[in-house]
């Protein structure tokens, strides 16, 4: 099969197949909840399953297509945007995916236009997330230190921002969330590590120890909130935290954080 | 479980509290940004007295494929001059709106949960009659439902209460002692 049915094939499965880590924690998440959050994750889980069944996107929101790709240094930059750009026409039409694409000044609807970050490698693989807007609207970056959180340059620092984001962002986004931090010196690297952990599984461990804590603190203090599924009030406000760190500056220590609804659609070719 | 036609009477929606089930059924219209600019800035008779649906579906060949809730919040705005200019009874979304919207609902309108990202759940239960201002792109048009059953949540009542202030409250005490 050429490459860009398999990418086609790749949009398909990922705006109509929950991964199954997101479904799996879901599920456990329905049984630990009760009253109206049982109710609100059961139609959920029972939606994923008719998704699947039909081929039909799991949300109308399709997202932003962003593509992680790595390329051996036979496949150029040019010829990769190429074969990706037009599948995505081909899926958009076919799957079928919402026109997510709209010029900001004219406001004329444009198609979808994926994003996509490349990165040399021994063999072509790429992985997909297709990013909701509702959950894109309450990421947030942070400069600290902040002194309306008394947050200072260590990871209780950060852990403070990553609550502030949640609290701030209650229903909003389509909760139990999926919550990427990344700590970096510069802006545009802390918001874009922190989107790539939405790439990682949930039940991925992080290798670095002081990290796994973090992941593992802050995902049950974010659960301590309450907010719930659909910010409609329950013990499930996040499903995982997956936290990254760069050097920095020393002048600079930048928290971007990435959230990613509870629909997390992300797949691999 | 409660259930609903559409047209809602002022009657119907003061009786309905916050957190309860409604399943409800009639003419529901889509609009989100564009749209209730172009509302307010327009008259539009066919919304009065209707119900406002936040959602951006995907529609082909006039098939409802995916059509769940957007975030309800980017609309607080225009809404309170919404529920006025035509009378809406009811509006469907997700996330919640703000205080000047639940006073506008107050003895008029009602406000509606759906449950985001179960778009093909409620695209099984709509049918599509029409659409306005296709120019504004399939996610912005006004399209015209004839929907069955959509599962709904009350989350913010006509009688000034709401399901969000409540998760708000709870959360900002667990919120101010996690910081510390």
């Amino acid at each position: 099969m050429d490459l860009k049915q398999q990418i086609v094939d790749l949009y398909r499965k990922t705006a109509t197949e929950l991964p199954e880590d997101v479904f799996s924690v879901l599920e456990r998440a329905k049984n630990a909840e009760d009253g109206g959050g049982k109710e609100i994750l059961s139609k959920i889980l029972e939606n994923s399953n008719m998704a699947k069944s039909n081929s039909k996107p799991i949300c109308q929101d399709t997202g932003i297509p962003i593509f992680y790709v790595k390329r051996p240094p036979e496949n150029s930059e040019k010829e990769l945007r190429e074969i990706i750009d037009g599948a995505t026409v081909i899926a958009t039409d076919k799957i079928p995916l919402r026109p997510n694409a709209v010029d900001s000044l004219t406001d004329k609807n444009l198609g979808n236009r994926p994003i996509i970050h490349f990165e040399e490698s021994g063999k072509l693989e790429i992985d997909l997330m297709l990013k909701g807007g509702g959950s894109e609207n309450v990421s947030a970056i942070y400069k600290l230190p902040d002194s309306n959180l008394n947050a200072g340059r260590n990871l209780d620092g950060v852990r403070k921002t990553v609550l502030d984001t949640v609290f701030k962002a209650q229903g909003k986004g389509c909760p139990p969330y999926i919550v990427g931090v990344a700590i970096s010196g510069s802006m545009e690297e802390a918001m874009h590590l922190s989107k790539k952990q939405l790439l990682r599984k949930l039940d991925d461990v992080n290798s670095n120890p002081d990290l796994k804590e973090f992941e593992e603190t802050v995902l049950g203090e974010i659960n301590e909130l309450g907010i719930g599924p659909l910010g409609l009030g329950g013990r499930t406000t996040a499903l995982g935290v997956k936290a990254a760190v760069s050097p920095r500056h020393p002048a600079s220590f930048f928290v971007g954080i990435s959230i990613g609804c509870w629909c997390m659609r992300r797949q691999s070719l | 479980m409660i259930r609903l036609k559409t047209p809602l009477s002022v009657e119907e929606i003061l009786k309905l509290n916050v957190g309860s089930n409604v399943l409800l059924s009639g003419t529901i219209f889509t609009a989100r940004d564009k749209a209730h600019v172009f509302l307010l800035e327009n008259d539009f008779d066919k919304v009065k007295d209707s119900v406002i649906y936040h959602c951006g579906p995907i529609i082909k060949g006039n098939k409802a494929i995916a059509a769940g809730p957007t975030t309800s919040s980017r609309m607080n705005p225009y809404t309170p001059k919404l529920i006025e200019k035509y009378e809406v009874k009811a509006i469907i979304g997700k996330g919640g709106m703000d205080n000047s919207v639940l006073e506008a609902l107050k003895g008029k309108a009602v406000y509606f949960s759906a449950i985001g990202g179960a778009a093909v759940t409620y695209a099984n239960a709509i049918s599509v009659k029409g659409v306005d201002k296709e120019e504004f792109g399939m996610p912005e048009a006004i399209w015209e439902f004839e929907v069955k059953d959509f599962p709904l949540v009350v989350a913010m009542g006509a009688k000034g209460n709401s399901l969000y202030d409540e998760v708000y409250q709870k959360s900002e005490k667990v919120f101010r002692r996690l910081i510390g």
